[in-house]
């Protein structure tokens, strides 16, 4: 690549030379001769053109007046019909109101405002006489100040300056509180009913038949007053039941399912969407936002997509009375990663 | 000013003849009316259909603002929880926010509400649509060159805060789309090194997703965003008022005059009409075609998501970026453990890296490269003559191996689209998209530079044996031919009436040492300048013949030195 302009494009007569090339260069013919539309020699035509240029009026002029039929005229009920039929309307009113304006005017531009092009000079944007008329005035301004004189005064404000706007960044600090360990705990705790999302009713073990699965809610969700929708968004889970040996628990994990019924965190841990699509055969959970897919028999194992983590597993039993309950909370934080997560 | 003698006040001689004529004048008098006019009234502007995209963004920027306007009338910015009693059947008592209440309310209930929203979501992809094909028109044309390096930054700063207006507004009506949305974009925040997690709850008020994220946005998305926007059209204007526009090469055109129309009458009627016309144009689309039908969606719930759900276009290359990390790269996890002497730190690269390094990429490499192209050929000359694309055929080149780049990060945000319409493995289009974000580029640089440098070389072929007419003669000997017509004067300066930069040697400096700035300098020199073809010059016109212009690299290995 280097050496290459050493010698080929001087021994190629097809490349301008430096210095040769001011010679042996086509010179600028000027603008071209201007050519007469039709309707700068036919009279006819330029008054076919005005027509053109008013019927295109009338066209928007007819076009407010139809938004004024479908705006008083169409009543809104229950239904979808009439508001379609309004929206269309009144939209379509809109569109011809403009676009006969618009176009009438480029019209009557195009076809009847005279088109010659004209030539105009540039202008330097900044002359030498005013730069040094400028430098001579910041000189004098400066002099006049005297900071460069009074060095107490410039390195003091210099000081003030630097520190006045932290104010300004420390009263944002109330925004919100401090994330604490917030992100760390959820609803679920031991003997907390697994129930149905969004009605709340609690699930007993035996509902839960092979090959099925539902989505759930801690039982006391439903009797937060407040912070429901941040506490849901933690705690939501996927309730699946499939055949005891497809599933493979590690050591120490082997009793927190319940007859081949496990229960994972919905919430992705990618970006946190909810890991809402279960594929039943291939016993993959895919998280519809990004794809990351888990594995169930892996644990919920990262088998393609950008996740990294598996899904949290929520340890689940059996109360007395038949119920799905929780063990604990989940033994680690549920959704995206975050710094202090550890 | 005279102080050799008083002189009364200022008072005009002139006495308006109409009432019109008086209250024109009496505003004149105390503006300076008549100079502005006299200054700008007959002001040259270029014409050409793509300085059109310009005009397109502004125009869809005040037909935002005069539909958003109308919106916040019924838009109600709050997160209070509230049960739904309106016309719409299929949400009728269900737990929602008061936001999205309102929005059904706007929809279904005020007349021209769901218009309004419709003119307002397609204006804004319109808006953002404008800002970028503007941009990549001003870029392929080396428009950002001296004296407008400054305004191209400035438009990099609109692409940015039009991208940011739409997020914001997009996450507005608190349905179950935008909630999935806001919550990716907690979950990008959260993957931040040390102030993530704090950053997520100022911003959310707390655990996501609170009750103050609306409103905190609603105030961004009609206030903070759209001023800085009109900030930034305002230094954009002044600027193009300062530089005068730039116009396309052409016989009569140079870079010490403007060609064009003057203002008024021509260029102010076909610019304001055009104003009609796009607004006719957005009105229509919104009458026809709906726009994000929030009432399908529901209201947010952390719960529920529906498959294949797509952010607004221009927020696709994020997603895209987003989808096209793995979370694994060979068996190495793409979320590290960072030990350190108070415990273990997670830094997530995989939401983390694709979230930053793209757009870092694509940002920094546009706000610098005017600056690039101006070190490598140390031009400091002011250019007001574009380029024709092809006349720069590396610029050319970077400029589409970028638009690939950014376009296959916005592809991928619809790889679950992909794989169901076209019926093929979700997997494997992701795998493709994957190889293509790194080879597409550089293909797209190879095969554009080649077209573009054919295309100068058909230019030099026109320009000399003319064009082709058609019309075959056979010769006496028995040779057929085709009859060439040479062009007129004005038509060929157009394909010959350019610059065509050589490659430079690095300068030795003062003590005869070429640095090693100097070095790269002249390294980039050659990578953009080596493969060249010369304008025809009118000595080749005369002999009569032409040689292939190209001066190849692959040429250039056949020659021996």
């Amino acid at each position: 690549m280097g050496n290459h302009s050493d010698g080929s494009p001087t021994s190629s007569d097809a490349v301008a030379k430096a210095g040769h090339e001011e010679v042996d260069k086509f010179q600028d013919p000027g603008l071209p001769p201007h050519r007469l539309r039709l309707a700068d020699t036919d009279p006819k035509a330029a008054k076919r053109a005005e027509r053109q240029v008013a019927w295109l009026f009338i066209i928007s002029i007819v076009g407010t007046l139809l938004f004024f039929v479908a705006y008083f005229g169409i009543r809104l009920d229950d239904t979808f019909g009439p508001l379609r039929l309004q929206n269309t309307l009144l939209g379509l009113g809109v569109a011809f109101a403009m676009l006969g304006i618009g176009t009438g005017i480029v019209h009557w531009a195009r076809a009847l405002m005279p088109d010659h092009e004209v030539a105009e000079e540039r202008h330097a944007i900044r002359s030498e006489e005013d730069r040094l008329a400028a430098v001579q005035i910041v000189d004098d301004i400066l002099d006049e100040t005297g900071i460069k004189r009074r060095p107490l005064i410039r390195n003091t404000l210099i000081g003030a300056v630097a520190l006045a706007p932290l104010p300004a960044i420390a009263i944002f600090r109330d925004l919100g509180p401090l994330p604490g360990d917030s992100l760390r705990h959820t609803l679920w705790k031991e003997g907390e009913r697994l129930a149905r999302d969004p009605d709340g009713t609690p699930i007993k073990a035996s509902d839960v038949t092979i090959g099925s699965a539902f989505h759930v809610i801690p039982e006391s969700l439903n009797s937060l007053t407040e912070g429901k929708i941040a506490a849901k968004a933690k705690a939501v889970v996927l309730l699946m039941r499939l055949n005891p040996e497809d599933l493979n628990p590690s050591q120490g994990r082997e009793d927190w399912g319940y007859n081949g019924i496990v229960a994972y965190s919905k919430i992705c841990t990618h970006v946190g969407c909810p890991v809402a699509l279960y594929e039943q055969q291939t016993h993959h959970l895919l998280c519809p936002c990004h794809q990351s897919t888990f594995d169930l028999t892996q644990e919920c194992k990262v088998i393609f997509g950008p996740a990294v983590r598996p899904l949290p597993q929520l340890p689940i039993a059996v109360d007395a009375d038949g119920y799905l309950v929780a063990q604990s909370d989940f033994h680690e934080p549920v959704g995206p990663s975050f710094w202090e997560r550890g | 000013m005279s102080t050799t003698q008083q002189t009364p006040a200022q008072e005009t001689p002139f006495v308006p003849a109409t009432a019109t004529g008086r209250i024109t004048n009496f505003v004149d008098e105390r503006v300076g009316g008549s100079g502005i006019l006299r200054e700008f009234g007959r002001k040259v502007f270029p014409d050409h259909w793509s300085f059109m995209f310009g005009e397109v963004a502004l125009y869809s920027f005040v037909i935002l603002l005069l539909s958003g306007t109308f919106l916040t009338f019924f838009f109600d910015p709050s997160m209070a929880e509230t049960h739904y009693s309106g016309p719409y059947v299929p949400l009728k008592g269900v737990e929602m926010s008061v936001a999205y209440d309102s929005t059904l309310r706007l929809s279904f209930e005020v007349r021209g509400g769901l218009f309004m929203r419709q003119v307002h979501h397609w204006s804004a992809l319109l808006f953002v649509a404008a800002v970028s094909v503007h941009m990549l028109r001003v870029f392929f044309t080396g428009a950002f060159r001296k004296p407008r390096e400054l305004n191209w930054v400035v438009g990099g700063v609109l692409l940015i805060l039009s991208m940011a207006a739409g997020f914001t507004g997009y996450s507005l009506p608190d349905d179950l789309l935008s909630g999935n949305g806001l919550r990716i974009i907690d979950g990008v925040v959260k993957s931040i090194p040390v102030i993530g997690t704090y950053i997520s709850f100022f911003l959310f008020g707390g655990e996501f997703p609170g009750t103050a994220i609306i409103g905190r946005l609603y105030m961004l998305h009609i206030m903070l965003v759209p001023a800085m926007i009109l900030l930034m059209i305002a230094i954009h204007l002044f600027m193009v008022v300062v530089h005068k526009h730039t116009q396309y090469p052409g016989p009569g055109r140079n870079d010490r005059n403007v060609v064009g129309y003057p203002l008024g009458p021509v260029y102010a009627a076909k610019a304001g009409g055009f104003f009609f016309i796009m607004f006719g144009i957005i009105a229509f689309i919104s009458a026809t075609f709906q726009i994000n039908p929030v009432w399908n969606y529901g209201p947010y719930d952390p719960s529920p998501v529906s498959a294949g759900t797509q952010p607004d276009w221009y927020i696709g290359w994020v997603d895209g970026a987003l989808r096209l990390m793995p979370g694994w790269v060979f068996n190495i996890p793409m979320e590290w453990h960072i030990p350190f002497p108070w415990g273990t730190n997670t830094l997530s690269m995989n939401v983390l890296a694709p979230a930053l390094i793209p757009a870092g990429i694509v940002f920094t490499l546009l706000f610098i490269y005017p600056w690039i192209e101006r070190w490598v050929t140390r031009d400091n000359r002011e250019h007001h003559v574009l380029d024709r694309p092809r006349n720069a055929p590396t610029r050319t080149a970077i400029g589409v191996a970028g638009f690939i780049f950014y376009c296959v990060m916005w592809a991928a945000a619809s790889s679950d689209l992909i794989a169901t319409h076209f019926e093929v493995s979700l997997n494997d289009a992701l795998y493709w998209m994957r190889a293509l974000f790194i080879v597409g580029p550089i293909l797209g640089f190879i095969i554009t530079k080649r077209v573009a440098l054919a295309l100068q070389r058909k230019d030099r072929e026109i320009a000399l044996h003319g064009r082709e007419t058609g019309r075959i003669v056979r010769l006496p000997h028995g040779e057929f031919q085709e009859i060439h017509a040479q062009l007129d004067d004005y038509k060929r300066y157009k394909l010959v009436g350019f610059e065509s930069p050589v490659p430079e040697e690095g300068i030795p400096n003062e003590n005869g040492i070429v640095t090693k700035k100097e070095n790269l300098r002249s390294k980039l020199s050659s990578f953009f300048f080596e493969d060249r073809v010369a304008p025809a010059a009118p000595s080749e016109l005369e002999a009569g013949h032409h040689h292939e212009a190209i001066t190849a690299a692959d040429d250039d290995k056949a020659i021996t030195h």
